[in-house]
């Protein structure tokens, strides 16, 4: 196979404090996947996820970004191949316009211009917020700003797209809307999530970790159903809620 | 919540002071602000002129006069200071109503009213016709240096959030019960100010993180300053 998009292997970590996160982690996402990575609070997800562009270093192991190792050297490269989407969206977006913050990534990539312009337009029409281009991000709502959080990284072109918690805090409709942007997109995707039915209309794989290790990886279908897995990593489906009722979307 | 309530200053017109270039506002507002300091207390025709030049500068850019003197609540304290001076100044005494006064207290207490007063007036004028991220232009293009302009646009921007999350804490504690009524509760206060520091200091990091991860490097790109600008000028 190809050179996967995404490449961790034994990948272990302990904060300064002493705490560990992570105890050797693998894992490899392929180019056009769609994975979700499920685990319970304090898990070590978003520990694995501020390693994928090198905001946290290695303490064991390696991390590489289509076949780029994630060291100080090619961080400014990996930075534009991994696009993180954080869960807050008002940490995400600082500028004083929409433009202005989709604008923010490409630019530090040095575009300038109508290559710039043109960026920024292509990642709003990609969410659907083309109109709101002018408009300060506190004024928008919730749902909106998580779009133009998305958009924010599109336009870096990223080779792959780290959503953490991406359905947190959004009313249904934007929530639907929100996965409808997502399917459409031609990117690679690590959703980071608690919301199992969105991992399984959303990706066909899933990852789990749990205390600092890779426990499962399968078909979300599959570790969904694994009842066993699921109460022993305190992963429960929300109520009414069962798999084996429905099939999964298709895969792409 | 969020929307509607942004920019309380801002007066949204399109009067030739709003239009007028921000960078431009900022140096006029300062060497008003320069002139009227310097103008000694006593040159009543001269405080005259500048409060006549205001008026019509606020008449020009349609600003409702009451919009400006409500927000002028905020010279409150040094009113309350000026109120004070005279009794507390020392020097020569002179008679006021029956009530001895000081003489120096009495000239620096209406010096200090007359110069903040215009000079109240006159920023918010500024404030009221000129959007927060054009101002922020305007310092750019001025070189203001860039980290003080970026310090700036982060309190423009998260000054809602801020305000957003204290409110929802103040709601959370009047739900359990508590209201703020004398010294004694000021202790609650001071601990919800001290938890509020801390989240915004824990958001300040995840704002970082956030910049790194689109490469930020040390300097914002200067956006406002130029796209921006021609965007406006192609309308």
């Amino acid at each position: 196979m190809s050179t996967p998009v995404l490449d961790v292997r034994g990948l272990a970590f302990a904060y300064p404090d002493g705490h560990q996160a992570l105890y050797g982690v693998d894992l490899h996402v392929h180019r056009g996947e769609r994975v979700a990575l499920l685990g319970p609070n304090g898990a070590g997800k978003t520990t694995l996820v501020l390693h994928l562009n090198g905001i946290l270093t290695a303490g064991v192991g390696t991390v590489s970004v289509s076949g780029l190792p994630v060291t100080k050297q090619n961080i400014a490269e990996v930075r534009r191949r991994v696009g993180v989407v954080f869960q807050d969206p008002d940490d995400q977006l600082f500028m004083g316009s929409v433009h202005d913050d989709v604008a923010f990534g490409p630019a530090n990539l040095g575009l300038r211009g109508e290559a710039l312009e043109r960026r920024v337009r292509d990642a709003l029409d990609q969410v659907g917020m083309a109109d709101f281009a002018d408009r300060p991000p506190h004024h928008l709502s919730f749902g909106q700003r998580r779009r133009v959080a998305v958009a924010t990284v599109l336009a870096m072109e990223p080779e792959i797209l780290v959503l953490d918690e991406p359905s947190s805090n959004l009313d249904p409709a934007s929530r639907r809307e929100l996965a409808e942007i997502l399917t459409a997109l031609d990117v690679t995707v690590l959703m980071v999530t608690h919301d199992l039915p969105y991992a399984f209309e959303l990706c066909p794989r899933s990852v789990v970790l749990s205390d600092g290790v890779i426990v499962a990886d399968g078909s979300t279908y599959d570790v969904l159903t694994d009842d066993a897995l699921m109460a022993a990593h305190r992963l429960e489906l929300p109520f009414g809620f069962d798999p084996r009722s429905m099939r999964p979307r298709a895969a792409g | 919540m969020g929307a509607g309530h942004g920019h309380k200053l801002h007066f949204h017109g399109h009067s030739p002071v709003h239009r007028a270039p921000a960078h431009l506002k900022v140096l006029a507002l300062l060497g008003f602000m320069l002139l009227v300091v310097a103008t000694p207390g006593d040159r009543l025709l001269a405080f005259a002129g500048y409060l006549a030049v205001l008026v019509a500068v606020v008449a020009v850019s349609r600003v409702p006069p009451t919009y400006l003197l409500k927000r002028m609540v905020v010279e409150v304290p040094f009113v309350v200071f000026a109120l004070l001076m005279p009794f507390i100044a020392t020097g020569p005494r002179v008679d006021v109503l029956g009530v001895a006064v000081s003489q120096p207290g009495l000239t620096a207490a209406w010096a200090l009213l007359v110069k903040g007063t215009l000079g109240v007036l006159a920023s918010l004028t500024l404030a009221a016709t000129t959007e927060p991220r054009d101002l922020l232009a305007g310092l750019e293009r001025l070189r203001v240096p860039n980290l003080l302009v970026q310090i700036m646009g982060f309190m423009v921007r998260y000054l809602d959030v801020v305000t957003d999350e204290m409110r929802r804490m103040r709601v959370a504690r009047e739900s359990r019960g508590f209201t703020a009524r004398d010294v004694r509760h000021w202790p609650v206060i001071a601990r919800s100010a001290g938890a509020l520091f801390i989240r915004s200091y824990e958001r300040g990091e995840r704002v970082h993180l956030a910049m790194l991860s689109r490469g930020y490097t040390g300097t914002l790109p200067r956006l406002s300053a130029t796209d921006h600008a021609d965007h406006q000028e192609r309308r």
